[in-house]
This record gives structure tokens, sequence and C-alpha cells, in this order.
């Protein structure tokens, strides 16, 4: 009975496809579907940045199974390689962990034809402090207590730091095994920017893709990292959101002055909604507040990087179709079942204007 | 001894060989002459090319690299000033590869030398096949083995070297930490470079002459000293081929590596304590998110593995072309 709804409603998703093929890709028809998307049939490429990886797959695959004459294609070669990609005019869209660099934007706006490139803000994230420590459930850390336990400087769990900021918790005498990336990544880019800001005397190693501080050991990707942590007792590592929720580790509360902030979809997206744009116009790059009080401070911001005048006529209608998707209440609602971290408030507003300024 | 010998004892010369000293040059010669000489100089090319590519792609990160690209150990190319070095990935390839061939020659030889001459002819064929096997396995594959399976199994034999051999400067572990190690990641190359070194010597050994074996188990060597007389100065050109080839695998291997390395770009003579990195591992890990001086500086990094693996290669010829006046091949 079920099956033979869902069969004759993927018949009918079928015919619309068919129906719109027949009438030519240049239409924006709305077929019936639950998310409302407004299919454009073509194919499009898209690269950059591993950290929205699951997130665009996810939308990817939605797109696709409700408009069936739509390919995209989107590869997660890293945000440089990414941009490069676009640059040279390789692909639709780059997804990129960090709006363009001055030299890459000359670049980026010589490759629109009319108009310039533009960061769209799309997909948030969160960065925790995953642990695997028997017996303790809930930890409470400072940027200090962080920065010193990333450094090297706190090597014990039971160290009287960390006790002090956890009264009644039975920290274990061990010696904290500290993971960070041994990959340049985003991630590292984004924590140690976090540290920088917020523990200035803790955090002597500086911000940057690559991981500077010395001590620890190195694992490639967020999946590395956390099967790391997993397999090792007394560990403690960064990782996104996302990847510590697979891996069932424990998440550190983290406390900037106002109070511990359990990690969670909801409290880093209001760290991401109170980011403020240095952008002009429609580019909206953000320049996060890593000292909030009010949210979960230690966040990623991952945005699409397109033309917004001049993308070639062939991917244009496609690239706009798929943003606008992504950006809608259906869209940024699934980022949270996967532990991403949706745009809210004014700057899903602000998003949703630049996404539809795309054309010719 | 099938050609005919003339009274004088010298073998007559083959048609094929007049063919090529005599008047009349076939079509067929011809093409076949200018496809092999196509092919090798095709093959001069693309290294020539290669190595072209490699020099002009690095200079940019050469000229903004305000360390000793040789001495330092940091690698921060796209700060500024960009600040890299190869001292560390020397090390920590050098080191690997090492490991790799100190536990790989001597088995992969044995494994030969136990399919060539002593295993009955069934098991010989049953192992040189798994053995070949071993080399179909895709390098992440021993990677991820490497790093899920065997990290965690080699903890107790770096705490055993640590205690009991830890006088040694290279087995001291003072960290307490044992994973992600350059001898886990040495043991695994070990693994993948086994099958090239066990399949090449393995037919050198099978191209022995029957008659030296024979004359030295007819003057009463036992079995092993019939190996250590007629076998291994008869194969050692090949033996030292198949080593150099395995070496050269080791210095390359990228994936599985970077897997299993920490990754940390120091020189740490401790070689069960986590660290190490090495010239493919960190290409493979840096070349994702690098900018366009990052990228040059992975490339000049390419350049020297290159060089590397040119300068052992040519010691391996060397070496053979030394040691082929007085084995048994004359």
């Amino acid at each position: 009975m079920n099956r033979t709804r869902t069969m004759s409603f993927a018949a009918l998703a079928v015919t619309g496809a068919l129906a719109l093929t027949a009438c030519g890709s240049d239409g924006g028809t709305a077929v019936t579907d639950s998310t409302s998307i407004s299919c454009v049939s073509g194919a499009i490429k898209a690269s950059g940045s591993s950290a929205q990886k699951n997130a665009v797959a996810e939308w990817v695959n939605t797109y696709q199974t409700a408009c069936t004459g739509a390919t995209i294609d989107y590869q997660a070669n890293g945000s440089g390689a990414g941009i490069t990609d676009f640059i040279n005019k390789q692909t639709a869209f780059a997804g990129s962990d960090s709006p363009l660099k001055e030299e890459d934007k000359t670049k980026a706006d010589a490759r629109c034809a009319t108009g310039p490139a533009i960061d769209i803000p799309m997909v948030g994230g969160a960065i925790v402090a995953a642990y695997n420590v028997a017996g303790v459930d809930k930890l409470i850390l400072t940027p200090d207590l962080i920065a010193g336990i990333f450094s090297n400087e706190i090597t014990k769990w039971n160290d009287p730091k960390i006790a002090a900021a956890n009264a009644g918790v039975t920290l274990p005498d061990a010696t904290i095994a500290q993971f960070h990336r041994s990959d340049s990544s985003g991630t590292t880019d984004n924590f140690t920017k976090y540290l920088t800001a917020t523990a200035a005397t803790a955090w002597t190693s500086g911000a940057g893709k690559e991981w500077k501080a010395t001590g620890g050991q190195g694992a490639k990707g967020n999946d590395g990292i956390g099967a790391a942590i997993k397999a090792t007792a007394n560990s403690i590592g960064y990782v996104e959101l996302s990847f510590a929720l697979d891996n069932k580790l424990s998440t550190a509360w983290v406390d900037n002055g106002g109070g511990a902030i359990e990690p969670t979809s909801t409290t880093a997206a209001a760290t991401v909604a109170s980011a403020t744009v240095k952008g002009t116009g429609n580019d909206l790059a953000l320049t996060i507040d890593y000292t909030t009080k009010t949210g979960y401070p230690i966040v990623l911001v991952t945005y699409e990087i397109t033309c917004e005048k001049g993308l070639d006529a062939g991917l244009l209608d496609l690239t706009k179709s798929f943003l606008t998707f992504t950006s809608s209440d259906a869209g940024q609602s699934k980022l949270t079942e996967f532990g991403y971290v949706p745009i809210t408030g004014d700057l899903l507003t602000k998003v949703r204007a630049a996404v539809s300024s795309l054309s010719a | 001894m099938s050609t005919t010998l003339e009274p004088t004892g010298t073998p007559v010369p083959s048609s094929a060989a007049r063919g090529i000293t005599g008047a009349s040059v076939r079509p067929g010669d011809r093409v076949f002459l200018g496809l092999s000489r196509g092919a090798g100089l095709l093959i001069l090319l693309t290294m020539a090319s290669i190595a072209i590519f490699l020099v002009v792609k690095a200079i940019p990160a050469l000229q903004a690299n305000t360390a000793n690209f040789l001495t330092s150990t940091a690698w921060f190319p796209d700060q500024s000033p960009a600040v890299f070095g190869i001292a560390a990935l020397v090390f920590g390839t050098v080191m690997t590869s090492i490991v790799a061939m100190v536990l790989a020659v001597p088995v992969g030889i044995g494994i030969a030398l136990f399919i060539a001459h002593y295993a009955p002819r069934r098991l010989a064929t049953a192992l040189g096949f798994v053995t070949d096997l071993l080399a179909a396995v895709p390098s992440i594959i021993f990677g991820m083995w490497g790093l899920q399976f065997l990290t965690p199994h080699m903890e107790g034999l770096g705490e055993w070297l640590n205690t009991y051999l830890g006088f040694i400067p290279i087995f001291t572990n003072t960290l307490g930490l044992y994973s992600k190690s350059i001898l886990i990641a040495g043991v695994v190359l070990a693994i993948m470079i086994l099958p090239t070194i066990s399949a090449i010597t393995r037919e050198v050994f099978v191209q022995v002459p029957r008659d030296h074996i024979e004359a030295a188990l007819a003057l009463g060597a036992t079995r092993w000293e019939m190996v250590r007389l007629s076998i291994f100065p008869f194969a050692k050109p090949g033996m030292i081929s198949a080593a150099m080839l395995g070496l050269g695998r080791a210095l390359g291997e990228t994936i599985a590596v970077a897997l299993i390395l920490s990754a940390s770009y120091d020189i740490n003579r401790h070689i069960t304590e986590p660290g190490g990195n090495t010239f493919a591992a960190n290409i493979a890990l840096r070349w994702n998110e690098a900018g366009p001086i990052g990228l040059s500086a992975l490339v000049a990094s390419g350049l020297v593995l290159f060089v590397i693996t040119l300068v052992v290669n040519m010691g391996a010829r060397a070496v053979i072309a030394r040691r082929a006046e007085f084995s048994g091949a004359n």
C-alpha cells in the first residue's frame, strides 16, 4: 500500500522531470514536492571544503531525488583546491571554510564574466573538545584550560586547574593523550583562531591551518581524530560536532566566562547568528565573535563561493536553484540532524537575499 | 647446447643476429627498431619533463623561503614570511625506509629461497601466488590496517624495546606513548615491499644454473652450503636490484604512511614514540589546503625525493655493475 504510493509518486516525479526537460532547462517550474524545490535540470560540478561534505551530500541527495533531471557533483577536495577549481572555471561554486582572501578574490572576480565573486555562508559547524575519560560524564573547560591542554602545559587529567573548573568530578591521575590534526584543515584554523582570541597568554602557537604547537599526536582528518580518541583511554582532541556524535564521544562544555555552555547545534547557531558581516553588498564574509558568552563559542562557518553576476549561462540556473534550496527552511533544518549548525536570524535573511541576487 | 659448433668451437651466429649486420633490412625490422627506439626515448622524455616540471614549480617557494631549505625542520610555507625546510622529512623518510628494509630484505629473501629451492613444488606455487597477491592490496588498506589493528598490537613491542633495549637511543621512549610511530610505519612498509623483494629474488634464484647447484652438492656441500656457495654469488646482483626496487616503493609510499604517522616536524631519534613525517605523506597531508607558496614548497620537497630516489638507484646500479664482474653469472 505504502509502497504503491511511493511508486506512483516516483512515477509522477519522473513524468514531471521529463516534461521539464522537454520544455528546456531554463525554466524554474516547481515540481510538487514536500520540500518545495524549484527544479532545474542540468549538471553542475562543485568542489571544496570537506567540513561541509556530509551536509552537501545530504542536500544533493534530496535535490536529485526531487529533480531527476539534475546532477550535482560535489567533490570534497579541500577549501584551497575548491577555490582553485572555481577560479579555473572547473566548477560552478566552491565550498570554503574561510572567505576568499584578497589575492584569491581578485582572481575569482576575474573568473566571473560581469560581476564579483561572493561568499555566502551556508553551513555552520561546532568544533568540540571530545574526550575519552572513564567516569567523567561532564567536563567543563575554559579557554585557558583548552590552551593549556593543547600546548602540553597541562599534562595530567587531575591537574588542579582542571579540577578547579570541575568541582565534584573525579578526575583520574592519568596522562592526557592529546590529538590534533596532522593534515592542514579549516578545523584547526578556526580552533586556533578561537584560542588566539580568548587565551592570548596561554596560547602562543598562533592560528593557522597547520597545527604549530609541539607535543601530542597527529591524526588525519576529523574521522581519524574521532577514531583515535575512541581507541585511546584518557584522550582528548578537537573534532567537528558531527564526528563526535558519530563516534559517541563525550564533548566538553566550554566556559567563556559567562557560565559553561554545552556544544549543540542550537547553542552554536546563536554564535554563528551573532557574527558580524565584514563583506560588502552581497558578499557575506563573516567575523566570528569567539569571545561570546551567550552561545557555544568554538564555531566555524563554511561558505559557498560563486559569482554574484556573470556565472556561465549553463551553470547559473541550477546553481541558483540548488542554493535557494539549501538556504530554505527545509534545507537548513536538515543540518541539525547531522550535527551541523544552521544559519539563523538576520544572517539567514541576508543569505537568501544574496542567493536571489545571483544573475547573469 | 642446440647450436651447432664449428670446428673452432665458436657458436654459429643465429640468422636473426646475422640479419642486423646483413645488407638487406626488412621492413619489419625497421618498424620494430623504430618502435623500441621510440619507447626508449619516451621514458627519457617523461623523466625529463617531470624533472623540469618539479624545478619550475619549486622555484617560487624556494625564492620566498626565509629559512634554510635543507636544514630547517619547520613547514609553514603559507605564512609570511614563508618558513620551511626538509630536514625532518629527510629524517622520517630515511628512518621509515631503513626499518622497512631491515625487516623486509631478510624475510623476502627467505621466502624466495624457500619457494625456489626448499618447498615442495605444489606448496611453492601456492606460496608464490599468495606473496604476489600481497602486492595487489591497495596501500590505503595497509594504512587502515596499520592504524587500527597493528598499532594496538605494537604497544607491547614498544614497551619491551624500551625496557630491555632502551640503552640504545633509538629504542628509548620518554613519553610512554607507543602509537603512530616511525617503527609502526616501518613495519607496515616492510609488509608492503615484501612481495616486490621476494618475487624478484625468486625469479633470480630459479635461474641459477643447475650445474652450479649440482656441482656444489657433488662436492659434498649441505643444502645451506650449496645456497651460500652457488646461489647467493650468482643471484647477488638480482637480490640487490630487488632490494632497491623495494626501497623505491618504501621511499615513495604515501597514503599508508600519512594515515599512520603522527606527522610532526621534528627530528626525534626515538622511533617508538609518536611523530615523524615523510616526503610523500607530507605532500598528501598538506596538498588540499595549501596556498600558492605552499603548493610550490610541496613540489620542491617532491623534487628532493626525486633526487634521493635517483641517487639510491644509481648507487644500486654501481653496486650491481661492480659485483657482476666476479659473480657466478660469468
